[in-house]
């Protein structure tokens, strides 16, 4: 199993939101992503779910199949009106062992039930999704990513919107899954999170601005070149020809 | 005496016409047809997708009227070919281009509707052109009935088959393409059936009027229930309620029968918007009592 970057470049409208990014991340440990907003994190993980095309470069997940990925995309992307139910929702996550057209069967609802009661929502199974907080949301959310029982797990900023206790008891499921010997990566912004819970810290730029141990990387200079290397966006911005002076 | 009278009333004119009780069975088929697609077109938020559809049937329901005159198969053919190439290329427009789907479909059906005018009017009197767009539902005969029945049954079949993607496909696409489930072959298959249904419609209610049967109960259901279940049930009973009085309606005060069905449905429709449980605008302004918990 290898989850690597190769000189990876995914642009909008020709300017870069990622540029030349290279690198391999640890397996089975959490690796944050961090970095100002517009640094191209979510793009990053858009790219690596196959949902960006790359201008150059690639992504490498060699020993990973589709099922063994489960991604979290930010929160607004739901249409959390439709009259659905928690448990529905949750269920959604046995896609790859039940399929378009297969029966869920006994067990997979019994992990469907058991993945509700880890993330603290025993008893709101038969609930709209509607008549949920953000909170109560997002453990759903979570709830699912159980029963996905995926080896890589992508987290797009999972704690936004989010209060104080339900954060604290994600975030011990992403310590779990640390322990369980899950990849974890996740796009956060709080510092605090990722000294407590990332051995790992990618920082972008745009660019790989510095990517390894959470205490080496999250260095005052870091985060100041960080922030520098995003807020640049030059209309009259000359071409890139990184790769062909590397050919 | 009252016996008499509610028989007199609802039940004689099927028992003793028989275009009645085709034109009733043409509505009981439509409305299982029809529902549930309009349901499913009013939670993918695409509920003005139908009228679009239904105008960019015209033009080949008019070349199939040019070459084979007044004949349901051609026209139904035409229609059919016809919606599926708006929803065809609308679908290429949006997938390889920036501009959103509404936008796309909005574009092509428009194209396709001035084709169409542009057709009947060159070709055929403003009759037929009121025959496209009108229907008669009163005048259906056993090719149009094994149509509309044929039709429903593809569409429940089908509908059976791939609900779980499609539903799954509105409520989170996102998830649906991460895991590789194959999302726009979904609503490929989707818009076949919603043009499908509506090229059903056209010859008992017109092509216009095929989109209120489908939309209005549809859009009834969402103030009444809260399940998807719930929904179904409600948008096809409330269709063919529509479809039954309102061809009682033609009937006893000798109304068009197209328009009676459709306005009869609106009337569910005005009515829930006030009394709707889920989210009527009076259950919404009288608050109940709040739970303890």
């Amino acid at each position: 199993m290898k989850i690597a970057l190769k000189n990876l470049t995914v642009s909008y409208q020709r300017h870069p939101a990622v540029h030349h990014a290279s690198g391999e991340f640890a397996l089975g440990d959490a690796t944050a992503i961090f970095g100002p907003n517009g640094a191209g994190k979510s793009t990053l993980l858009k790219a690596m779910m196959g949902a960006l095309k790359p201008d150059a470069g690639s992504v490498e997940l060699s020993g990973l199949a589709v099922r063994d990925i489960a991604y979290l995309p930010q929160q607004s992307e739901i249409d959390r009106s439709l009259p659905v139910s928690v448990t529905d929702l949750v269920a959604t996550g046995l896609w790859h062992e039940s399929g378009a057209f297969g029966r869920m069967g006994r067990t997979g609802l019994a992990r469907v039930a058991h993945a509700l009661e880890q993330v603290g929502l025993t008893g709101f199974a038969a609930r709209p999704i509607s008549a949920l907080s953000s909170g109560q949301f997002q453990r759903v959310l979570f709830a699912r990513i159980l029963v996905q029982d995926a080896r890589l797990i992508l987290l797009d900023e999972p704690f936004n919107a989010v209060d104080a206790k339900t954060t604290f008891d994600l975030l011990e499921l992403v310590r779990q899954w640390k322990e369980e010997g899950r990849t974890v990566i996740a796009v956060l912004h709080d510092y605090e999170q990722v000294r407590a819970y990332f051995p790992y810290t990618l920082l972008m730029g745009r660019e790989v601005i510095a990517w390894g141990t959470t205490e080496t990387v999250l260095t005052d200079a870091n985060l100041r070149r960080a922030v520098d290397r995003t807020a640049s966006w030059h209309d009259k911005a000359p071409v890139c020809h990184t790769d062909e002076e590397a050919a | 005496m009252i016996w008499q009278t509610i028989y007199d009333f609802a039940f004689a004119p099927f028992i003793e016409f028989s275009f009645m009780r085709r034109a009733l069975v043409a509505c009981i088929a439509l409305a299982l047809g029809s529902a549930p697609i309009g349901l499913l077109l009013v939670m993918r938020r695409m509920s003005l997708m139908g009228d679009a559809m239904s105008h960019a049937v015209l033009p080949g329901a008019a070349i199939g009227f040019m070459l084979a005159g007044l004949s349901l198969p051609a026209m139904s053919l035409g229609g059919f070919v016809a919606g599926v190439l708006v929803a065809i290329l609308a679908g290429l427009a949006t997938r390889y281009t920036s501009v959103k789907e509404d936008a796309s479909f909005a574009a092509f059906y428009l194209l396709s509707l001035a084709a169409g005018v542009l057709l009947v009017s060159v070709s055929g009197s403003n009759v037929d052109l009121m025959h496209i767009l009108f229907g008669s539902v009163l005048a259906v005969d056993d090719m149009a009935l094994l149509l509309v029945a044929g039709v429903a049954s593809v569409t429940l079949t089908m509908l059976a088959i791939i609900w779980r993607p499609l539903l799954l496909e509105c409520l989170d696409p996102v998830f649906l393409s991460a895991v590789r489930g194959g999302g726009q072959w979904w609503h490929q298959l989707f818009l076949l059936l919603v043009v499908l249904n509506l090229v059903a419609g056209f010859q008992a209610l017109g092509t216009l009027m095929a989109v209120g049967l489908m939309m209005l109960p549809a859009i009834t259901a969402r103030l009444w229930a809260q399940s998807v279940g719930g929904m179904l049930l409600w948008s096809v009973s409330v269709a063919m309620l529509s479809g039954f009085g309102g061809l009682l309606l033609s009937y006893h005060v000798e109304l068009p029968s197209g328009p009676s069905i459709i306005l009869l449905a609106g009337l569910f429709y005005l009515v829930s918007l006030l009394f709707g449980s889920q989210g009527g605008a009076l259950p919404r302004y009288i608050r109940a009592r709040h739970f303890e918990e």
